[in-house]
């Protein structure tokens, strides 16, 4: 993991830098008003800035989505290699009782050993989501677990 | 009858406010779609409707003069609104040698061209002032504009930028002092007074901030509003009767809101600082004539290549402190050169002295030659610092 850099502009708003394994040094602003800007650094003059790339609040929070749901597939990819570990996509069935509920109302960590990593709808992702995210009807689950754990939740949320 | 005779006076004052904001307005587009401050080409309007100028004003000049002092304490406001406290330790601390150096290079060439001028010290002093402090609102500006803030030199010219208006805060209340201009002892007097004020309303301000803002912070727009503007008023007048300047009263103020309530602030404030501070700067060379400016002109341009030279030398210097490469010096010099704001403020403080009107001319001068040239070669500068690179 590279190391990143801290930076406070007064006035302004924070920058977080980093060198990219490919030798490319990044670096995101986020000015107070929560406008980012993505900056890549000139490789001929380390100081200046080569590429600024402004994203307004919305912007990077569907960058951060984006980003957020290749973890989710890495996380999925290393349990799927991991021996004894399964994953399942589960849909919540419109007049399950779980929809409208929360992650930690359904207490499936502590009933059934398996963690929810993501809860798809529609087009959008909620990577890692927390105790308090809310199911809807139509939701797609995304678990890990052992396959008896997993089934276990399969009933829960399909009832 | 008196009625009459008022509201008559009255239509007259809208008609000519009314079209001098309209031709602000204008400039203000015009000087946005260049890409530069409007600063200057306020200043030149107000050349127009002053004294000797083509189409003198009639509007009551206490008036006037009101509006522009609410200005003063509006852009100070939200220049104090810009910064946290956090903000400002750690500024002090990382850049407190640009600082000093960026002081002693700045301020001593204005101070140097007060005395051959014949001026009085405490008009020179005011004139070093003037030649010290860039215009943090074009810098910050520039830097935005030409996608800069990201840069490795930025982080530098922003410290100082914030010791500048630190410094300020002991300047200005000195400053104003001197121009009261009493015995040695009871200048002193009042200067010790004065920081002992700046010291325990900026502590206070610290101390207190959180808590105020929090009080603020459940208030509407509306509310939150006049109260910032009550505030300020308040705190500025008081710290006038202390004769430490309205000016730092209100830096305090922006000083002392934090957290959500200071970016709430800072928008509700700006329209309303835009228009008062429009008023400021028109009204500044409003009370200059014409006359004097053509007089001051060699001065003016004297100084502003000095002025740009030792900016130059400064940003370079800090720069180079901080481990940036050739081009990244040039440029953190290039973007400290403009002159704005601050400078007519400092200046605007000798306008009863004796020599008031030349202080001012010059000062006007200076900061139209800076404000116009300073953007100009931060973008210039681009091209020199690339040439290497790429041939």
């Amino acid at each position: 993991v590279p190391e990143i850099h801290e930076t406070l502009l007064p006035g302004v708003g924070v920058r977080h830098e980093f060198t990219t394994s490919g030798g490319e040094r990044l670096a995101l602003l986020t000015h107070r008003t929560g406008r980012r800007e993505l900056a890549v650094y000139d490789r001929n003059d380390p100081d200046a800035c080569r590429t600024v790339l402004h994203l307004d609040t919305e912007d990077a929070g569907a960058l951060g989505e984006v980003l957020g749901l290749n973890q989710v597939s890495d996380a999925v990819q290393a349990a799927q290699r991991l021996e004894g570990v399964a994953i399942d996509w589960i849909t919540v069935p419109p007049g399950s009782a779980t929809a409208g509920s929360t992650i930690g109302d359904g207490q499936f960590r502590t009933r059934t050993g398996t963690s929810i990593v993501a809860i798809v709808r529609g087009d959008t992702t909620i990577p890692a989501p927390g105790p308090d995210a809310a199911f809807e009807a139509g939701d797609v689950v995304v678990a890990i677990g052992t396959p008896e754990g997993l089934r276990s939740v399969r009933s829960l949320v399909g009832s | 009858v008196i009625l009459a005779a008022a509201s008559g006076e009255a239509a007259t004052a809208f008609i000519e406010i009314g079209a001098v904001a309209l031709v602000l307005a204008v400039l203000a587009r015009l000087a946005a779609h260049a890409g530069f401050t409007a600063i200057p080409l306020y200043l030149i309007a107000g050349l127009f409707v002053g004294a000797g100028g083509v189409f003198p004003l009639d509007v009551s000049r206490d008036f006037i003069s009101l509006v522009a002092d609410i200005g003063v304490l509006l852009l100070l406001l939200t220049l104090g609104l810009e910064y946290s406290s956090s903000e400002l330790r750690h500024g002090l601390r990382a850049g407190a040698l640009a600082g000093a150096v960026d002081a002693a290079a700045n301020f001593l060439p204005g101070f140097a061209a007060g005395l051959v001028l014949g001026l009085p010290v405490a008009a020179a002093v005011l004139l070093g002032g003037v030649t010290w402090v860039s215009s943090s609102g074009i810098v910050s500006k520039v830097l935005g504009d030409l996608d800069r803030l990201g840069n490795r030199e930025t982080p530098t010219i922003l410290n100082l930028l914030v010791i500048e208006d630190l410094a300020m805060a002991v300047f200005l209340p000195v400053a104003a002092a001197l121009v009261v201009g009493r015995s040695f002892g009871d200048t002193a007097l009042t200067i010790t007074v004065a920081l002992v004020a700046v010291g325990t309303i900026m502590a206070l301000a610290l101390q207190l901030g959180d808590r105020l803002s929090a009080v603020l912070h459940r208030a509407g727009d509306e509310s939150l509003l006049l109260a910032v503007f009550g505030l300020t008023l308040v705190v500025g007048g008081l710290a006038q009767r202390l004769e430490v300047s309205a000016a730092i009263g209100a830096f305090l103020v922006g000083l002392a809101l934090s957290g959500p309530v200071q970016e709430r602030a800072g928008a509700l404030i700006a329209p309303l600082r835009d228009l008062f501070a429009a008023v400021f700067f028109v009204f500044f060379s409003f009370q200059i004539d014409p006359a004097d400016l053509f007089g001051s002109l060699v001065p003016a341009v004297v100084l502003a290549v000095v002025g740009i030279a030792t900016k130059m030398g400064t940003g370079w210097f800090a720069a180079g402190r901080a481990g940036v490469g050739r081009a990244g010096r040039l440029r953190a010099g290039a973007t400290l050169t403009a002159r704005g704001e601050f400078s007519i403020v400092v200046a605007s403080l000798g306008a009863g002295l004796a020599d008031g009107e030349r202080l001012g001319a010059v000062a006007a001068g200076f900061v139209l030659l800076t404000a116009v040239v300073g953007p100009l070669a931060a973008r210039a500068v681009d091209r020199i610092g690339a040439e290497p690179v790429a041939a």
